[in-house]
């Protein structure tokens, strides 16, 4: 088993409606997602999000697209309009999810996408 | 070429696709994009549509605001960037143009192309504007009791397709809508070429995925996307808008301009797919509830990537409404530190802040270079960080008031700290600006009275 970042299986993108945030997580081989199944749980990104204090956090999965979705709410300190945040959208919070450090066997290995940062994550 | 509204069957009998390029994907998107769109569709050779989609959430309220200081603005301020270099090739060859940038006023923007037309010297075009999302001007005091204490500034609501189609079917070259849901500007021409009837749910929820895919423009064709060493995208300076080749089982073929930059593939439209989706099994438009969670997305080749497997349920009874209103002002000031202990004299900067402005409600601490936009407003991320040694770090602060003078002292204290703060500080920028705020709420589609007509002059 090694350790690495998420961005390493896949990949996402930021959307926002209101208070609510949804983040894709896509798998980049079709090997790599029951991983993803396994490990990007609700639970898991609802402790990584702490700091952004989420009323709920919902996971949405699509076995066909080897995607899955999640709808982040109250994350947005009230979204667009009245956050204070530079990234009022939290545009950028995609890679706040990317950083979740996932469990991989060593047989997985050659599947991985690029390698690891030398700046490690988030606080 | 005729681009006629009804479908023309093939030699093969089928019905000939739908042809439909997204040119913009929102209000101050890139306007030189349109041309290699442009001829791509007329390209392709069959019947064709040109859509721009410019409204975000907020933008009809700033919208709503020009039109208040001047009864011929409120429309789209880029329409002439936008559709001036393309409007007599889309004429000329029947492209057909669907578009929100009608904003707060579509009949001005109706007129305006119109006399766009008459400056080219090109054949007068029959444009059609699309009525009744604007529900304060119908009931301004209504729409004001809802909302007590506040001045309320527009009041919209989602349409549908169905007067797109409409407008199309009655002969008109140009569709100038106002609010209607994004993915309605590409269902609309589908629904009017393919006649399909309006509870082929299935049809309806692939053209409204469709529309999805186009709406956000150079997203799907690898804008957005890029992460290098990762996501390696080539050429984003010249990147290319989509195309979509839609067919009569309401299932797409994704596609952008030859010789344009950017790439569509699986996984950039998956990223899009998922764009701003919550239950991706019941996605809500005035349309159609669309469910993708059997939808394929397959590679057909470079940049031509085909979803197909859309499935839809009866469309919601009521249709959502956006409400914003005058929010108070925000108020931001911002200044940099650099060189040794340079975080350390950017956290005793933001301390005197949060004495000299304690009392004035919540105020935002972001440190540029150490924690910004992955924290929260309470700032308990960054408190979570000891002192470290970044040296070169912006401090930005962020708050927002009912009172205009009251926020406007966050600004002075930035401006302040040039003298009073801590060693080194430079670079001060500052900013006040009023805020609007938004509410959503439903409406049933029998109190809003969804036309189009056709402006002469």
């Amino acid at each position: 088993m090694i350790t690495v970042p998420l961005y390493r299986l896949a990949h996402g993108r930021t959307g926002d409606k209101g208070d609510r945030s949804n983040i894709s997580v896509i798998a980049w081989a079709p090997e790599l997602w029951d991983l993803l199944v396994e490990q990007v749980t609700e639970s898991a990104v609802t402790e990584l999000f702490a700091n952004r204090r989420p009323t709920t956090v919902r996971r949405y999965v699509l076995p066909k697209l080897h995607a899955m979705n999640f709808v982040l709410d109250g994350v947005l300190d009230g979204g667009v309009n009245s956050s204070l945040n530079l990234d009022t959208h939290g545009k950028n919070l995609s890679y706040l999810l990317l950083d979740l450090p996932i469990r991989v066997p060593k047989a997985l290995e050659p599947m991985l996408v690029g390698c690891n940062d030398e700046m490690s994550g988030p606080p | 070429m005729d681009n006629g509204p009804l479908p023309r069957s093939t030699t093969n009998g089928s019905i000939e696709s739908l042809y439909v390029g997204g040119a913009a994907g929102f209000s101050g998107d890139r306007t030189d994009a349109t041309g290699p769109v442009v001829d791509a569709l007329i390209k392709a050779g069959g019947p064709a549509v040109l859509i721009f989609e410019t409204l975000a959430e907020r933008t009809l309220a700033l919208a709503q605001l020009a039109k208040k200081r001047d009864p011929s603005a409120g429309y789209e301020p880029l329409l002439d960037d936008l559709l001036g270099p393309v409007l007599a090739r889309c004429l000329a060859c029947r492209v057909r143009i669907v578009s929100n940038f009608g904003a707060a006023n579509p009949v001005g923007a109706a007129r305006r192309i119109l006399a766009m037309a008459a400056e080219q010297g090109l054949r007068k075009p029959r444009v059609a504007v699309v009525l009744g999302d604007d529900l304060l001007s119908d009931d301004e005091v209504a729409w004001n009791e809802r909302l007590p204490g506040r001045q309320v500034v527009s009041a919209n609501a989602y349409l549908g397709a169905e007067s797109i189609a409409n407008a199309l079917r009655d002969g008109a070259d140009i569709v100038v809508c106002g609010r209607v849901a994004d993915p309605s500007l590409v269902l609309g021409p589908a629904l009017a070429h393919f006649g399909w009837p309006m509870n082929d749910w299935d049809c309806i929820a692939g053209a409204t995925m469709a529309g999805h895919l186009l709406e956000c423009g150079a997203q799907v064709c690898g804008g957005y996307y890029a992460d290098p060493g990762f996501k390696d995208v080539p050429d984003l300076a010249n990147i290319g808008f989509p195309v979509a080749e839609i067919h009569a089982d309401g299932s797409c073929i994704v596609s952008k301009p030859p010789a344009t930059g950017g790439c569509i593939d699986t996984h950039c439209v998956r990223e899009q797919l998922l764009y701003e989706i919550h239950d991706p099994e019941a996605y809500l438009t005035p349309d159609v509830i669309a469910d993708i969670g059997s939808a394929t997305v397959t590679a057909l080749g470079p940049d031509r990537v085909r979803l197909a497997g859309v499935r839809g349920r009866a469309r919601p009874n009521e249709l959502k409404v956006n409400i914003c209103y005058e929010n108070g002002w925000l108020a931001e000031g911002e200044i940099s530190y650099a060189g040794a202990r340079a975080e350390a004299r950017a956290r005793l900067a933001a301390n005197i802040l949060r004495e000299r402005l304690a009392g004035l409600g919540q105020l935002r601490v972001d440190l540029i270079g150490v924690l910004s936009v992955f924290g929260d407003d309470a700032g308990s991320g960054l408190a979570q960080i000891d002192t470290g040694h970044a040296r070169d770090v912006r401090l930005r602060v962020a708050l927002s008031h009912e009172d205009k003078a009251a926020a406007e002292r966050l600004t002075r204290e930035v401006t302040a700290l040039y003298t009073c703060g801590p060693a080194g500080g430079g670079g001060v920028r500052t900013s006040l600006r009023p805020r609007l705020g938004l509410e959503s709420c439903t409406v049933s589609r029998d109190r809003v009275r969804m036309r189009h007509i056709f402006i002469e002059e």
